[in-house]
């Protein structure tokens, strides 16, 4: 199946999923598969491992909750400042991560996720441990009532092609040709005249902005903006949903996304609850030891070995 | 009360005191995690997870076999290095060859089951476990009150440090250690089983992480999230020390401990994010860290 045909796929299917499933149940999965995609647009294409992704899902559901709530912004406009929040901490944070590489890539960038939480923590308008509760969906541009799980759907799903738009666009296009030129060979692209890290910055800043697109929706379709959302939990969650996906596919992460949720979810209504943690990692093993492809990744070497 | 130019010594000290036992296990932490990033070139993300299972393990040791602080500190880092050389030989070991990101993941899995698994036996609320007889009760200073557990940690675990440092960096097996550091082909060239030293390395340093647990275990509260949150500070403070040298992990440890424990004193509320606030400053002054050999 080529790129294309998938993605028409994608849209009919989102287009009915809201008739079949609960919608709220799929507007978790597509603000999960976002925040995915956004991430592995830094790990599967550039090859940098954030391990604190989740300050940017946190800042962007933080900043559109207290705008909803403080400053009675329409949602369109909500979201827009809390995804500029999550693109500017991601330019300071992205300016920071980029000057080391690899296994100190991770743990800078999951240090500095850490300070965001304990930020939130502290700071008065988050409401510490309770988090924000009651965030109002409002009317978009005004008009549309938000508060019906219908119109929500469709906004949401529309926000999710937008920013797997923006991804996919980033990857097709010249730059993204460069990112992945640094990926294979970092050296190579600098002799080339490549500014590497600018690049890389680049692409932190474009996927935080995402991340933070991803949460400050999720905190519109919840009503809800918490500390869980900025916890490192929450880092590893997207790193696995990517993994177990497919990492550097581009329908890998919505896969991964909806897999992990349809677990976690499964899991909570159940005696099992208890096991998720153990669960989750039981997953990352395997999925190192055996399953380094993904869900996409093993679904195109079967679909070329066998179909082409 | 004792007052210098209107500061109240007594409290500046005890949380000079409390940053010392931080540091002692951060200096600990890390010194583990740079042995097996030396060889390995991996970072293990289960350091703290097993460092909780230590704290486990002696608490399991005395409430169900009665098996008593001083036996636990021998046994309860031996155990732990025995997983960590389980980890490594039928874990680690088959992706050696991949990317080490994958090797950060399979860690980062292994210590989600091992902190799901202890939170779904013991809940999270946390345990205690008795200080020794032995060191009860306290000295009274000139400006503090030291209790002698807290004495003793700091004084074991520097000795454990500085002993850890001195066999690497001047014993022979220290030389096979930081000759497989720099070229492991070679040193394999030369007949010396360079795996069989891999993965004792990696028994060394998870053990290491055992030792500090059973130390803890008296001191902080024996709970499934101690590991990973004392974790997370410690990658800061790695990022800050950079893993080139031993020496360097142990004293950025140490130094970043005090630095928390005066921060709680002049500024309680950024105790908690001052180390990372640190790992800014270094990151934009000296990339490569303080300790850091690269480029």
């Amino acid at each position: 199946m080529t790129i294309n045909k998938s993605a028409v796929a994608l849209v009919a299917l989102g287009l009915v999923a809201p008739f079949i499933l609960y919608p709220v149940f799929v507007m978790k999965v597509l603000c999960f598969a976002l925040f995915a995609c956004a991430f592995n647009l830094l790990l599967g294409y550039v090859g940098l491992l954030s391990f604190g992704h989740a300050a940017f899902l946190g800042t962007g559901g933080y900043i559109t909750g207290y705008m909803m709530m403080e400053a009675g912004l329409t949602p369109e406009l909500g979201i827009l400042c809390g995804t500029a929040a999550a693109a500017t901490l991601g330019a300071v944070y992205g300016k920071l991560a980029v000057k080391r590489e690899g296994i100190y890539f991770a743990m800078v960038t999951l240090a500095l996720s850490q300070l965001a939480f304990f930020v939130y923590l502290q700071a008065p308008f988050t409401g510490g441990e309770d988090g924000m509760q009651g965030v109002p969906r409002g009317h978009l541009f005004g008009l549309i009532d938000l508060s019906d799980n219908m119109n929500m759907y469709y906004f949401v799903f529309a926000i999710f092609l937008f920013g797997f738009w923006v991804v996919n666009r980033t990857i097709h296009s010249p730059f993204g040709q460069i990112l992945k030129a640094i990926r294979e060979n970092e050296p190579r692209a600098i002799s080339l005249g490549y500014n590497v890290n600018d690049y890389k910055w680049a692409a932190f800043v474009i996927s935080s902005a995402l991340a933070g697109l991803a949460g400050s929706t999720k905190t519109l379709v919840f009503q809800l903006a918490s500390l869980t959302d900025a916890h490192w939990h929450m880092s590893g969650e997207v790193v696995l949903m990517t993994l177990l996906g497919g990492m550097g596919t581009i329908f890998g992460p919505i896969v991964g996304a909806g897999a992990v949720v349809t677990i976690q979810n499964y899991l909570s209504g159940g005696e099992l609850g208890n096991y998720i943690h153990i669960i989750m990692g039981l997953i990352f093993v395997v999925c190192v030891l055996a399953f380094r492809s993904g869900i996409v990744g093993e679904f195109n070497k079967f679909m070329k070995k066998n179909f082409s | 009360m004792a007052t210098f130019l209107g500061i109240n010594l007594f409290g500046l000290f005890g949380q000079l005191l409390v940053g010392l036992i931080n540091g002692s296990f951060y200096a600990l932490l890390s010194l583990g995690l740079a042995i097996i990033f030396g060889l390995l070139k991996i970072i293990n993300f289960a350091q703290g997870a097993l460092y909780m299972l230590g704290a486990f393990f002696a608490w399991m040791a005395l409430n169900y076999m009665g098996i008593n602080y001083w036996a636990a500190l021998l046994f309860v880092p031996l155990a732990v290095g025995f997983i960590g050389i389980l980890m490594e030989r039928f874990l680690l070991r088959p992706i050696a060859n991949e990317d080490h990101l994958y090797s950060l993941l399979l860690t980062f899995g292994l210590a989600l089951i091992l902190q799901g698994a202890f939170t779904h036996l013991y809940g999270s609320s946390g345990l205690s476990y008795a200080i020794p007889e032995e060191l009860k009760g306290g000295n009274r200073l000139p400006f503090m009150y030291l209790p002698n557990y807290r004495a003793w940690i700091i004084v074991a675990s520097i000795i454990v440090c500085a002993g850890t440092w001195y066999m690497i960096e001047k014993t022979k097996l220290g030389a096979y250690l930081r000759a497989g550091t720099e070229n492991p082909q070679l040193m394999q060239a030369f007949g010396i089983n360079v795996p069989l030293i891999v993965t004792l390395t990696f028994g060394f340093g998870v053990g290491l992480a055992g030792f500090a647990g059973v130390m803890a275990a008296p001191v902080y509260s024996v709970s499934p999230d101690m590991g990973s949150n004392m974790l997370i500070v410690v990658f800061a403070i790695v990022v800050i020390g950079g893993m080139g040298s031993i020496g360097g992990a142990i004293l950025t440890g140490l130094g970043m401990g005090v630095v928390e424990g005066l921060t709680k004193y002049f500024y309680p509320e950024a105790s908690t994010t001052v180390i990372f606030a640190v790992m800014v400053i270094v990151l934009l002054t000296k990339p490569a860290g303080l300790f850091g050999k690269e480029a």
